[in-house]
């Protein structure tokens, strides 16, 4: 038996992911069928309820926002070797200084000088919530995966502190604070598009999918168009090539990390600016853990990131409406949808890697070349 | 008197919450131990939560309870050896998967099966549940001085699968240290090569810890829906699985240390449900979340260096591949 040769690019970034996907909902389809209800029925409905209106695509684009920004954070820290789970907590803490922004100035500044400061916020947040794992990962050999994990469950500890001792509204039961005026609010895409005489059905979706769509070029630029990123790659493929050629894996692990937690803070822009208005409990709903799906099946590039991201966008909004129909069905079923993603397109890539690159490694010798 | 009595039922607390984490703890050590990371715990729990607590509702035995959930449980474990053993995948991203994949797959199947947005029906008749066990005497012990209460408290009046989570320290331990197979899975999690090169399979070893990982896994959580509580609830490990690992490391992958941990965290949560709103002296109220981040606080510490050294085994997450 001859070795297996290497798969054609575009069957690597076009047709590997689709096989794990439409391998991912075969088994979706399965456990739907055993829970009782109709697998075909429950696409069709659940297709019409992402992409079927206006507003449930923008509902759709408002979800790919949030798993844009944990998709590219996901994809960035992988890039150099790094496997971050801890965006959850990074998302978290990014809406935190967006919240403290918008909660201190909001009645002193106009919205065009907020929208910067913000932005800085949630990028300077997440990355300080990253940087702590990271430098324990390059200086002290702490492994990665398990101090961010740590410090998801910190976060949570520490918003859950704030919220509920100082940053409530005095006077209110539930843990959350005041609501931004609206200096401190991203504009709604309907409020923005209508200027130009497109008029929208109301939806959450707002400007911060604009900024997530700019950090996607941004990714793109920084990965594949600077020395930075250049270096980046190299110490994640091979990091003691990387030393001979000069790379201190140490400092790409801090960058890297830095980046992708500010990546994550996005996540606070869209909620706590964007639809929320105020701060409260648990607004990354598990974004982060999405982001990691997003970013295996978006193949770590920004332009397979941002297509994933709307396909999980549709599954959530979809998922949401699934529900009203089908009695034997609810969300949850959109959580087990997103970890068989994971599962094939993450962990079992060989499963299928392996066979199909037997079956396109047979064609050129049936063909003339 | 009062602060004795105090001290001895938050010392009976901390038996009852640190069992699961002990048994998902020292299966984690055999997975570990062999070369595979172990994220795995949460998912592996939380499936076997579910399924215990379906089946004993169901069939109206705990037993089996017990076996449906080391079933499931195994067969999850069995999923992530799958692609991270035989498929050698990332280990991390399966066990991610099937974490995420459960915490939807138990609402969405009771929903389905029992109509009860996303839980299992309430587990009331005793033979569906591992409930307390009175030792002889134990309740005329409860009326004498001192020594009486630790009697009726710390030694009766638990769960079948908290004595059967202690007795098992001792047991894992004289596995792991004393007995040839416990030697081969340390080296395989050392050398795999060397192991390979002695006429061993890897990965044979490998998915033997793995599998016993599974079994323990499926008692943990079986104990959380049909013991600690009555029934199964949405996300009810709720991060045990994850503290659980953390117990592990601080207890730097070793049987006794491992169970100081899981003691030690489950006091910490024992404490913060007594101190919530309570006023010390000096101090004042101690946040209770302050108190809640405290093990992973230390975890992460000790991680660092700062705080003792946890060294991992050396292969650890590394597949095996036999051409290399």
């Amino acid at each position: 038996m001859s070795a297996p040769g290497r798969l054609p690019r575009w069957a690597d970034v076009g047709l590997l992911p689709i096989v794990s996907l439409v391998a991912a909902f075969a088994v979706s389809a399965a456990i739907i069928a055993a829970a009782g209800e109709n697998p075909w029925t429950a696409l069709r409905l659940l297709a019409a309820g992402a992409f079927g209106s206006q507003e449930a695509v923008g509902y759709t684009l408002y979800y790919a926002t949030n798993f844009i920004f944990t998709g590219l954070a996901v994809a960035v820290a992988l890039h150099a070797g790094l496997f971050n789970i801890g965006c959850e907590g990074q998302a978290y803490l990014g809406g935190l200084g967006v919240g403290l922004v918008g909660l201190a100035l909001d009645r002193h500044w106009p919205f065009w000088a907020i929208l910067p400061t913000a932005v800085g916020a949630a990028a300077v947040f997440g990355a300080a919530w990253a940087f702590i794992p990271a430098w324990l990962q390059a200086r002290r050999g702490s492994h990665i995966v398990i101090t961010t994990i740590m410090f998801n469950f910190i976060a949570s500890a520490l918003m859950t502190y704030l919220l509920v001792n100082v940053l409530i509204k005095p006077g209110q039961q539930s843990p959350e604070s005041r609501e931004l005026a609206a200096a401190a609010c991203l504009p709604g895409m309907r409020a923005l598009l209508a200027p130009l005489g497109i008029h929208l059905s109301p939806s959450p979706l707002n400007l911060a999918f604009l900024l997530a769509l700019a950090a996607s070029a941004l990714v793109w630029v920084y990965l594949w168009r600077t020395r930075w990123g250049y270096a980046l790659r190299t110490a994640g493929k091979n990091p003691v090539a990387a030393v001979y050629a000069g790379i201190s894996p140490s400092r790409v692990t801090i960058t890297a990390m830095l980046i992708s937690g500010a990546l994550a803070g996005g996540l606070g822009l869209n909620e706590v600016m964007g639809v929320q208005h105020r701060l409260l409990l648990d607004f990354p709903g598990g974004a982060g853990f999405v982001g990691i799906a997003v970013a295996l099946m978006g193949r770590n590039h920004p332009v397979g990131i941002i297509l994933a991201a709307v396909l999980f966008g549709g599954l959530y909004q979809g998922g949401s409406e699934l529900s009203f129909d089908l009695p034997h069905l609810n969300r949850d079923m959109i959580v087990v949808i997103q970890g068989l993603v994971i599962l094939a397109c993450g962990a079992l890539e060989n499963l299928f890697r392996a066979p199909l690159t037997a079956v396109l490694a047979r064609r050129p010798q049936n063909e003339a070349e | 008197m009062e602060t004795y009595t105090l001290i001895v039922l938050l010392l009976a607390a901390t038996i009852r919450v640190a069992t699961p984490l002990l048994l998902a703890a020292l299966g984690g050590m055999f997975s570990e131990r062999a070369g595979v990371i172990d994220l795995g715990l949460e998912g592996k729990m939380l499936g076997a939560a579910f399924a215990s607590a379906a089946v004993a509702a169901v069939t109206g035995s705990a037993w089996a309870g017990l076996g449906a959930g080391i079933l499931v449980s195994v067969a999850l474990a069995l999923l992530i050896g799958f692609a991270g053993i035989t498929h050698r995948g990332n280990q991390v991203v399966a066990a991610m998967a099937v974490n995420i994949m459960v915490a939807g797959l138990g609402p969405s199947l009771a929903l389905a099966w029992f109509g009860l947005g996303g839980q299992t029906p309430q587990l009331n008749a005793p033979s569906q549940r591992f409930l307390e066990i009175t030792w002889p005497w134990a309740e005329q012990a409860r009326a004498t001085p001192a020594p009486g209460l630790l009697y009726a408290e710390l030694l009766s009046g638990h769960s079948l699968l908290v004595y059967f989570a202690a007795a098992l320290v001792p047991a894992a331990a004289w596995v792991l240290h004393g007995t040839r197979f416990g030697l081969r899975l340390r080296a395989v999690g050392e050398n795999p090569a060397a192991v390979d090169t002695a006429g061993l399979s890897v990965n044979g070893l490998r998915y033997q810890a793995v599998l016993i990982s599974g079994v323990l896994c499926g008692v943990a959580g079986t104990y959380l829906s049909t013991a600690a509580s009555a029934g199964f609830v949405r996300d009810m490990t709720a991060g045990k699985g994850y503290l659980a690992l953390a117990a592990l490391i601080f207890g730097k992958w070793r049987p006794y240390p491992t169970l100081g941990a899981c003691l030690l965290f489950a006091f910490t949560d024992a404490l913060a449900a007594r101190l919530q709103g309570v006023a010390l002296p000096v101090v004042g109220v101690i946040p209770v979340q302050f108190i809640l981040a405290l093990p992973y606080v230390l975890t992460v510490l000790l991680l660092a260096g700062f705080v003792g050294k946890a060294v991992a085994p050396k292969a650890i997450g590394v597949p095996y591949a036999k051409e290399d």
